[in-house]
């Protein structure tokens, strides 16, 4: 009986040897490009879909009017130009903005994009049973109407000092009338056919969509530019995670391109040295920040636990006193959470608005530097020390512990216990938590665990914005937005920070116009936030992502779809 | 036999319905959003909007019937339909059963996802049961032999590395230092012809390397210890005072009388092969059904949660059932009654 389980070990062992060599190393050719996105992409429609995975797959498909390329900057693309008020594209009241789209543009089945498929996208998002994600995008949109077959106006019923908002970005593409015209309203969500496979003007079209697997996609034969795209086939590869994608690229060479690497930077540097492969990260606009509960969290108030009065009744007993919140900000090293946590994906930043350049205030840049003797000094002079021995100081009795909840990400994690390490050296106990996800950041008002309902002391989480403009972003910490009951939990203005001078200096950026004075507010907005305690600024995050040698043109883009250029992408020779 | 069969089945239909009702309600009750991972940059009440759309804020028994009327009626005509390419009366306006997270049909997926976790689990439970009944045959006639230390050696490791360690070892041989297989599995590649087909075996060997390994650890093991029983019996002596060849001894006496708990394990464990191998399947990004379960669970997609749990359920039903048939034919010695 032996002998037979020897011939068949024997045998699988050859099989072994001949599959292996047979195949050779993996092909890299000039035909296909493979990238990897470990997060699986759901959908084709950014309308419906409002995730980033399935921005970037729909908009190798579906373009805007006007993207911003790597440098922030707005650049015309299926329209002539961008409008302004000095070429006359933006009305002198600000009330309207006026679009010129490109002669002879065709959609990827040969017919022609006019200013219909424009109204049309309006009509499709801004129809309430759509369930539109971008719907945002169309704040204050009262009309869209097509002047010519090329000319497309947006009117708004408030001036719009900054009326980039509709068909500008990866989030606001033009999709056509005729493809979706019997999927507007409740429709919309059993248009499968079209979903998966929106016809687009882009350099690509979907060959097949695997929900939550792979997109395969071919050349449009309708493209624009002669003798574009490179490539004639990419194949968008989902699933794994983001240390097997990094492999991929960096290692074994069988992908071209990985997108969102958060791993390790020890690891993703020793995968680098295989040197087939290279890390790429842009710097975006966002901030991972601790947010400080103005509000008081204890159990023990019940219904009132972290709502918001606006006498100050409900106040936390000792966050939102200035020596305190400044010294645990004071405590934190940042160049170590930088260096040690994220490597090439962050910098420090003692900001709420980091990005772009223009609007970073430099008022707050002494946190850089980690200061724990002058963070304890502070305490010990506002008298806040500890009385009883048990190494915690207390404020007027209380004790400052902390509960300090973020949701459950390895990164996160390692971040929270550098920080805890910090405010424990300082005197502040504190006590981590983290929450799934999906739950966290879900927006079940039944859920104690939500980051809006932020039943915890403090928490910590990175937010953005859209596009290179934040006024929609500043918004958030006005008095109005403040979470609560009363919304749900869903108020954006997380920390319940409410200053009626913010409010007032807000109300002016709304109608601003010109970049410099904008900024100007913006970062005065910023200093408030950040000196008043709302948050402690961390981490400017960057999109980390990676390709392999060959693959050449790649200009890797944080306000945009990070895909956006995959028209110039080539293979070196 | 018939009755018999009559009644198991007819006992499986209220366990089912009371599975169901079960699987709905824990899964409504969990705190999991399907907007719950959108970027923050969307409001929360376009984020209230999307939910609205997608049903999630139905009343519970709203969505208990309308999810039974969908699965159990209209989801399963959509299936033949699709087999059978006739059309039912009112195949128009019957309402898909959607997942939140694509806004596409749930069976289409599944039927999507099918074959590749039949390819990959199928392949390494046929030959785990190839490799794994001789090793125990042979390791419960000469226990304690080199083969058998070595045997429960390897079973030991197969038991107890997870497979997420395999893999990831595996992957450092053979796809990193070696270069001979893939590490990313193609679910588009399309076995046409000789070399189509090679293609296939160089990119599940691996994966199936790691499941074979992890299933041939319990099913040998358990070979072996129903072997061992059976071989100190005394019918075993007769057998061989009767002067009946070794061969026939071991393999028509004991084997086949040591194998009707084996049957039951391999039998019970099939509906795993439908599952998936979530961990598995996730590492080499074979996006079978054990990643569609993932990724729904994460997504906070809870109809696709509930169908893939539901039919999990019902395939642990029927294989329960299927055992039971198995019995008796390999002990005749069992009835029904």
């Amino acid at each position: 009986m032996k002998k037979p389980v020897l011939k068949i070990g024997a045998l699988v062992a050859v099989l072994l040897l001949l599959t292996g060599t047979l195949g050779g190393v993996f092909a890299q050719d000039g035909e296909t490009v493979t990238i990897l996105y470990w997060q699986a992409v759901s959908n084709m429609n950014p309308y419906l879909s409002g995730g980033t995975k399935e921005i970037d797959a729909a908009s190798l498909v579906l373009e805007p009017l006007a993207r911003y390329d790597e440098t922030a900057t707005m650049i015309p693309w299926l329209a002539v130009e961008i409008p302004t008020v000095e070429n006359g594209g933006i009305s002198e009241d600000l009330m309207s903005i006026t679009w010129k789209l490109k002669e002879g543009l065709l959609w990827s089945d040969g017919t022609p994009v006019t200013s219909a498929d424009a109204v049309f996208t309006w009509t499709y998002c801004t129809t309430e049973e759509t369930g539109c994600a971008q719907v945002a995008n169309w704040t204050d949109v009262t009309n869209v109407e097509a002047v010519d077959d090329l000319t497309v106006k947006v009117s708004f019923g408030v001036p719009k000092p900054f009326p980039y908002g509709p068909f500008v970005g990866s989030t606001s593409p033009l999709i056509q009338k005729a493809q979706f015209e019997a999927c507007v309203g409740v429709a919309a969500q059993g248009c499968t056919e079209q979903n998966f496979g929106p016809i687009g003007t882009g350099p690509y079209v979907v060959e097949e969509f695997r929900a939550n697997d792979v997109v395969t996609y071919t050349a449009n034969p309708n493209y624009r530019e002669e003798g574009k795209p490179f490539f004639q086939r990419v194949i968008l590869k989902g699933g794994g995670d983001a240390e097997s994608a990094a492999r991929a690229v960096l290692e074994t060479g069988e992908a071209d391109y990985a997108w969102n690497l958060q791993v390790l930077p020890q690891v993703l540097a020793s995968m680098e040295a295989a040197g087939i492969g290279t890390i790429m990260n842009v710097t975006s606009s966002a901030v991972e920040r601790i947010h400080i509960n103005q509000t008081n969290p204890d159990p023990a108030l019940g219904d009132a636990r972290s709502v918001w009065a606006e006498d100050g009744s409900n106040a936390h007993p000792f966050l939102t006193n200035p020596a305190v919140y400044q010294a645990l900000s004071m405590a934190i090293d940042r160049q170590v959470i930088a260096e040690q946590v994220y490597g090439p994906g962050g910098v420090p930043t003692c900001n709420l608005v980091a990005q772009p350049p223009i609007y970073a205030s430099s008022a707050n840049d002494s946190c850089l530097q980690q200061d724990m003797e002058g963070a304890k000094a502070l305490l010990d002079e506002a008298g806040i020390v500890d009385t009883d021995g048990d190494g915690v100081r207390e404020l007027n009795g209380v004790p400052l512990r902390i509960l300090y909840q973020t949701s459950t990400n390895a990164v996160r994690q390692a971040n929270q216990a550098l920080v805890k390490q910090w405010w424990d050296e300082l005197g502040v106990e504190t006590e981590l938590r983290n929450i799934d996800a999906g739950v966290f950041f879900g927006g079940d008002p039944a859920s104690p665990d939500t980051y809006g309902k932020f039943y915890a002391d403090v928490e910590m989480f990175t937010n953005t914005f859209d596009g290179t403009d934040p006024e929609s972003y500043m918004a958030q910490q006005q008095c109005s937005e403040v979470s609560g009951p009363d919304n749900n939990w869903l108020g954006n203005n997380v920390s319940r920070w409410c200053n009626a001078a913010y409010d007032e200096l807000f109300a002016q950026l709304s109608q601003t116009v010109g970049l410099e004075a904008r900024a100007e507010i913006v970062k005065q907005l910023n200093d408030m936030y950040v000196q008043g305690g709302g948050i402690i600024p961390l981490i400017n995050r960057a999109d980390v992502s990676a390709r392999a040698n060959s693959l050449e043109g790649v200009r890797m883009n944080a306000w945009d779809a990070e895909l956006w250029n995959i028209a110039d992408w080539t293979r070196a020779q | 036999m018939g009755q018999y069969l009559l009644r198991r089945v007819l006992i499986a239909i209220p366990t089912l319905l009371v599975i169901s009702f079960v699987i709905f309600a824990i899964l409504d009750l969990s705190p999991s959003d399907p907007v719950g991972n959108l970027p923050l940059t969307i409001p929360a009440e376009v984020r209230e909007k999307i939910r609205e759309t997608l049903g999630a804020n139905d009343p519970f028994l709203v969505k208990y019937v309308k999810w039974l009327n969908q699965f159990l009626i209209s989801e399963p005509l959509n299936v033949i339909e699709k087999i059978t390419g006739t059309k039912f009366p009112g195949s128009e306006e019957r309402l898909r059963y959607l997942s939140w997270q694509t806004r596409s049909p749930i069976i289409d997926l599944i039927l999507e996802r099918l074959p590749q976790t039949l390819w990959v689990v199928g392949t390494a439970y046929m030959f785990a049961i190839i490799i794994a009944i001789p090793i125990g045959v042979i390791s419960a006639y000469k226990p304690y032999s080199i083969f058998d230390q070595v045997g429960t050696f390897l079973a030991m490791i197969g038991f107890s590395v997870p497979t997420f360690f395999t893999g990831l070892i595996f992957i450092i041989i053979f796809s990193v230092n070696l270069k001979w297989f893939p590490s990313i599995y193609d679910t588009t590649h399309r076995v046409t012809d000789i070399e189509s087909f090679w293609v296939q075996m160089r990119q599940i060997f691996m994966p199936v390397a790691v499941l074979t390994l992890f299933f041939t650890a319990q099913l040998s093991r358990f070979t072996r210890s129903a072997m061992l029983d059976n071989l100190n019996q005394d019918y075993i002596r007769t057998a061989r005072s009767k002067g009946l060849s070794e061969r026939r001894v071991v393999i028509r006496h004991a084997l086949r009388n040591s194998l009707i708990p084996v049957v039951t394990l391999v039998a019970l464990g099939i509906p795993q092969i439908f599952q998936g191998a979530l961990i598995t399947e996730q590492i080499f990004r074979v996006n079978g059904l054990g990643q569609l379960l993932i990724t729904a669970v994460q997504g906070g997609d809870l109809p696709m949660v509930q169908a893939l749990t539901f039919i999990f359920a019902v395939l642990i039903v029927v294989f329960n059932v299927i055992a039971d048939i198995l019995y008796a034919l390999v002990d005749p010695r069992i009835a029904y009654h």
